[in-house]
């Protein structure tokens, strides 16, 4: 890849590890250099706005939309597990965890 | 009962409540369309001919008085949103085979309205692509020519509209995915002011930008659909409490008579196909004849938009897509019994997502992460700031703006597909639309070279009347110079 | 070799961060309508939208606001004018969307103090913690480890989720750096955790029971050389489940990274866990590469912009302070302070107040719940709170004392008994038979045969020599089964002998 290129091959096998999809090398390669050109493209917003301009999250200034405590019927067990790729007494199994609980 | 097909929903709605016909007539014709069409547009994913049929024999036991004027008329449903019980896939392998415990709330309110699902539409994977070539289960065909995409994300269900497959469709808009569509295919399709129709069970693409939306044949059909399906929702913080306008009246009336209609100048030149731009100038006249003043606005900081919407969508897709890990629901590879959870959902991830989605989340997932936050996400929402004060510049000056839809009609498939970003330019006149969260609508302005051109009318938020008072004005010149709608111009198929 | 805790507290200087988390009390969990009923079968209180499905959406608990809300007021905190949830993006199987909705830059309360104070060499002292911020979040599912020793992760085979808890409203209260505490850490962690349990409690947000996991406590120490002016590299330990393990794993924290300091090591940025067998920690995940949680403004939910009227009515209608209560019971009582402050430090304020609202004597309320059953605490390792007695039990045992029905001794037999699960006070006398001997006729009969019985040890008595009383009084108690008055049988039995 160009040496003037926005992101680096590791740092796309970085995030794509953050991100829990794990590439082949031809895929990182090739998807290194489209990430990058798209990157080109929108670097564009940059200009765009001071730090004047508020950031926008939202297209409606809505604020306060909330709802009372009140108990709505939940799914059955059989519903929540319903395309569970593998489960065990009303539970979700799911492989060996690495990590530890945060 | 061929002609059924050819027939809009109103008629089709009136006919029924009169019991000139049945409700399952009308299905079957459509279904009997599906099943001889469908194997070359390949618009469906899931054709549910049992369901559609028995929601058919309901609507015609309860017919009667005080029905909605779409009782019993069947309709194609975007692959996107949750019908209980019935497969969902969003056009993925990750999802393929889930069928969802609950009902979105457009299903619920297409239910209790009596409309028929007849199954659900093909989609770029996740609502990410502008032609249905994401799809993992292959692209859908243009049936103005079946070497063309249809556009996309929605391309499935404008397909089956100008395929005569159904009378109505919804679809979902997040940048265009209805518009666009609609443009390339000679159909109407609007996306509702943000918050105008209930998110509940849409799976999200981008939270902020995603909006379902009636499609149809006429503007008619669509103001009577999105009677149906717009409306507040306690289950959506984000729905509009509001009453919805009144679309339908708003379509019948149709007069622009004094109205403003604003052409902005920054969506038009280069780019913009000689037939497109054509096409949009003799709406413009016609819309001038009925008594429109035509004033150009600038809105300079549409230049931004293409960028803010590409960090500004994936950002939030990624976070959105996080929750597909092989735990719960959908798709599982590799559980072999020797790996962790983590190495089953990278492998998972890896083998169900397509190479959009694979684009579009580590595209997202790098824009929000620290040290990049500020120059990309940040910055993006900022221009989003300032897209909606041009729009609202504008609207100080006029009632509603136009555009072409798209600048150009429909590519061949496979014409763009390894082009990521000219892919994105499709969208250019449809995404500014999206980042301010106003209302839009696409309908037919004619052919060129054959093919379908859309002409694109965008009104203020909440202002959702006017998309249908200036395009049923519009339509209704059009269809009398067509002699009906554009789609009856459609070359005959050839079936594969 | 191990510094000891004063060496320690010679050449070093503590700094703490205390993260609490507490679970709401509120009906419904914080985004959508399941019950949030503790105990229910698995998966049985769950939604599309805590389980994260696809298409669905969460709408936020307006209860859980308002007591976010009043826990900020309790704490003196600014409550931000519009506060914003924010997606916090990691991967763990516990989370369904993989994303908790918590606060990030703009949490809805800020900038709060609480005041606790602890015993000292120099006497009671006040230590003010700042609150850097109060925010909501939601809590994750509940994983069982199958396969491996002791249901532990390290080792198991796979897992298996229940997601009942998931989405249950959790409020983080998080201190800013608190220094300045000396030797005094430990108890000052300590103190703050109970002090702010106690507020919590009064608020009636959470059932506040650390044993539980509705109240739970992160404490993040470092060490600096004293004088130094910097601050050390901190450490986070978790899973410390009650007060007594805040107190614990400070000083143990301290205590390890000063041994390391001492060696010339450094001191990992680390999350360690808590283990109460050893009251030491263990390494959990290195800390060292900070998660890129990738924070962004929750976009399927509306600010939160409370009303400045609303606000100040919930200001108006906090309860009263826990300290204000204690200082006005302490008027009451007419308590000198370090008395008081051992009955704080001992969690017996409220349990004397209600006693005493039942009728009990302050002064005898107080020497039950101070002595005798704090005694009977400690031997077991468990809290005052949760001992297996009632004011209600105990002002009843006051009233039968009063009442000359139960001697001390009897007295105490009881409030094991009740302790033990025998049943209330009545059931137990009844039970067991416990009854003063009051029948002064039956007494003196008694005495009668012990003098008779031992007519040296009583003629000793009559002499002058009194302590050999003693056995004469031993044979009476044996003789009535304990359930005379010894005082009484005394008196009578120096009467008798010429020595009243």
């Amino acid at each position: 890849m160009a040496s003037n290129s926005r992101i680096s091959r590791e740092e796309v096998a970085r995030i794509a590890a953050l991100a829990r999809i794990s590439l082949g090398e031809q895929e990182l390669n090739h998807l290194a250099g489209q990430i990058d050109g798209i990157l080109d493209a929108v670097a564009v917003v940059q200009e765009a706005a001071g730090a004047a301009v508020p950031a926008m999250s939202h297209p409606l200034e809505i604020t306060n939309v909330t709802r009372p405590d009140v108990i709505l019927p939940s799914l059955t067990p059989d519903q929540a597990l319903s395309g569970a790729p593998a489960s065990e007494d009303s539970r979700f199994r799911v492989p060996q965890i690495l990590g530890e609980e945060a | 009962m061929s002609d059924l097909i050819k027939k809009s929903a109103a008629e089709l709605g009136s006919l029924i409540s009169q019991g000139q016909v049945s409700s399952r007539e009308v299905t079957q014709a459509h279904l009997d369309q599906i099943a001889a069409t469908d194997p070359t547009i390949n618009a469906f994913l899931f054709i549910d001919n049992e369901g559609a049929l028995a929601q058919a024999d309901l609507a015609d036991r309860t017919k009667g008085e005080g029905k909605s004027p779409l009782h019993g008329v069947p309709l194609a449903l975007k692959d996107v949103l949750t019908q209980k019980g019935v497969p969902t896939t969003c056009g993925s392998k990750i999802l393929e085979g889930w069928r969802p415990p609950y009902d979105s709330t457009v299903v619920t309110r297409l239910k209790d309205s009596g409309v028929i699902i007849l199954g659900k539409t093909n989609m770029d994977e996740f609502a990410m692509g502008s032609s249905t070539e994401n799809s993992a289960f292959g692209p859908t065909r243009n049936p103005w020519d079946t070497e063309r995409i249809p556009g996309g994300s929605g391309g499935g269900s404008a397909a089956a509209l100008a395929a005569f497959q159904a009378p109505l469709a919804i679809g979902t808009d997040t940048g265009g995915s209805i518009r666009q569509p609609a443009a390339v295919t000679g159909t109407v399709g609007v996306k509702p002011t943000y918050g105008g129709v209930s998110r509940y069970g849409l799976v999200a693409f981008s939270s902020s930008l995603d909006q379902a939306g009636p499609c149809a044949r006429t503007v008619l059909d669509t103001a009577l659909l999105h009677q149906v399906i717009a409306g507040y929702d306690p289950k959506d913080a984000t729905s509009i409490n509001a009453a919805v306008p009144d679309v339908v009246a708003a379509a019948q009336r149709s007069d622009v008579k004094g109205m403003k209609i604003g052409v902005v100048k920054e969506l038009s030149g280069d780019g913009y196909e000689k037939g497109v731009a054509d096409r949009f100038a003799e709406s413009l006249a016609i819309l001038e004849s009925q008594g429109a003043e035509i004033i150009e606005v600038s809105c300079p900081n549409f230049k931004y938009a293409l960028g803010a919407y590409y960090l500004i969508a994936p950002s939030e897709a990624s976070s959105n897509l996080a929750r597909f890990d092989a735990m719960r629901y959908g798709l599982r590879v590799g559980d072999d019994g020797s790996r962790s959870a983590e190495e089953v959902m990278s492998l998972t991830r890896a083998a169900g997502f397509g190479a959009e989605v694979k684009r579009r989340i580590i595209l997202g997932t790098y824009a929000l992460s620290a040290g990049y936050y500020e120059a990309f996400y940040g910055s993006a929402q900022k221009v989003r700031t300032l897209i909606t004060r041009d729009f609202a510049a504008a609207y100080q000056k006029v009632d509603v703006l136009v555009s072409p839809t798209t600048p150009t009609v429909a590519f061949k498939i496979g014409a763009k597909s390894d082009d990521p970003v000219s892919m994105y330019l499709s969208d250019v006149a449809t995404i500014p639309v999206n980042l301010a969260g106003v209302a839009s609508m696409s309908l037919p302005a004619g052919l060129s070279e054959g093919l379908p051109v859309g002409f694109q009318i965008i009104a203020p938020a909440m202002k959702d009347d006017r998309l249908y008072q200036v395009g049923g004005a519009l339509e209704r010149e059009l269809h009398r110079q067509w002699n009906g709608p554009l789609t009856h111009q459609i070359p005959e198929l050839q079936v594969r | 070799m191990a510094l000891s805790y004063e060496e320690v507290v010679a050449k070093y200087e503590p700094s703490l961060g205390l993260e609490v988390h507490v679970e709401l009390n509120t009906e419904t969990k914080m985004f959508c309508g399941c019950a949030t009923t503790f105990g229910a079968a698995p998966n049985t209180q769950t939604c599309p939208v805590c389980l994260g499905m696809p298409g669905a959406l969460p709408f936020v608990n307006e209860k859980a606001i308002e007591s976010t809300i009043r826990i900020g007021l309790a704490l003196n905190c600014a409550i931000t004018p519009i506060s914003r949830f924010a997606r916090k993006n990691y991967f763990y199987p516990d989370m369904p969307k993989n994303f908790q909705i918590s606060q990030y830059d703009e949490p809805i309360c800020t900038n709060g103090y609480l005041d606790v104070d602890v015993e000292t060499d120099e006497g009671l002292q006040t230590f003010r913690i700042e609150i850097e911020r109060v925010h909501m979040e939601e809590d994750t599912g509940k994983s069982l480890h199958v396969g491996g020793a002791t249901g532990r992760i390290h080792g198991a085979e796979y897992s298996l989720l229940d997601y009942n808890r998931a989405g249950i409203p959790l409020v983080e209260i998080v201190t800013k750096v608190v220094s300045g505490t000396g030797k005094y850490a430990p108890e000052v962690a300590k103190a703050y955790v109970k002090e702010l349990r106690d507020i919590l409690r009064a608020l009636g947000v959470s059932d506040v029971k650390m044993e539980q996991g509705s109240l739970r406590c992160d404490a993040n120490v470092s060490l600096a050389p004293i004088g130094s002016g910097k601050l050390g590299t901190r450490s986070e330990t978790k899973n410390v489940n009650s007060l007594r393990s805040v107190e614990r794993a400070v000083r143990g924290e301290m205590i390890r990274h000063a041994g390391l300091l001492e060696k010339g090591e450094r001191v990992i940025q680390e999350t360690r866990h808590f283990q109460e067998d050893s009251g030491t920690t263990r390494s959990g995940r290195s800390k060292e590469q900070a998660e890129d949680y990738r924070y962004f403004p929750e976009p399927d939910l509306t600010p939160v912009a409370p009303d400045a009227g609303w606000i100040e009515k919930l200001r108006s209608q906090l309860p009263e302070k826990p300290s204000m209560r204690r200082a006005r019971l302490q008027t009451l009582w007419q308590v000198p302070d370090k008395e008081m402050a051992a009955m704080v430090n001992a969690g017996a304020v409220d349990l004397v107040e209600e006693t005493v609202a039942l009728g009990a004597d302050p002064t005898k309320a107080r020497g039950w719940w101070l002595g005798e059953i704090s005694r009977l605490a400690n031997e077991a390792e468990v809290e005052l709170i949760n001992i297996n007695i009632s004011p209600k039990d105990v002002a009843r045992i006051v009233e039968l004392i009063t009442a000359g029905e139960l001697t001390d001794k009897l007295a105490r037999q009881v409030v094991a008994a009740v302790i033990a699960g025998e049943g209330d006070p009545d059931t137990v006398i009844s039970t067991k038979g416990i009854k003063v001997v009051s029948d002064e006729s039956a007494l003196i009969a008694a005495i009668e045969r012990a003098i008779a019985e031992q007519p040296e040890t009583a003629d000793k008595v009559r002499n002058g020599h009194l302590p050999a009383a003693g056995a004469l009084i031993g044979a009476v108690m044996k003789e009535t089964k304990g359930q005379a008055d010894a005082a009484r049988v005394r008196e009578l039995l120096l009467g008798l002998l010429g020595q009243a």
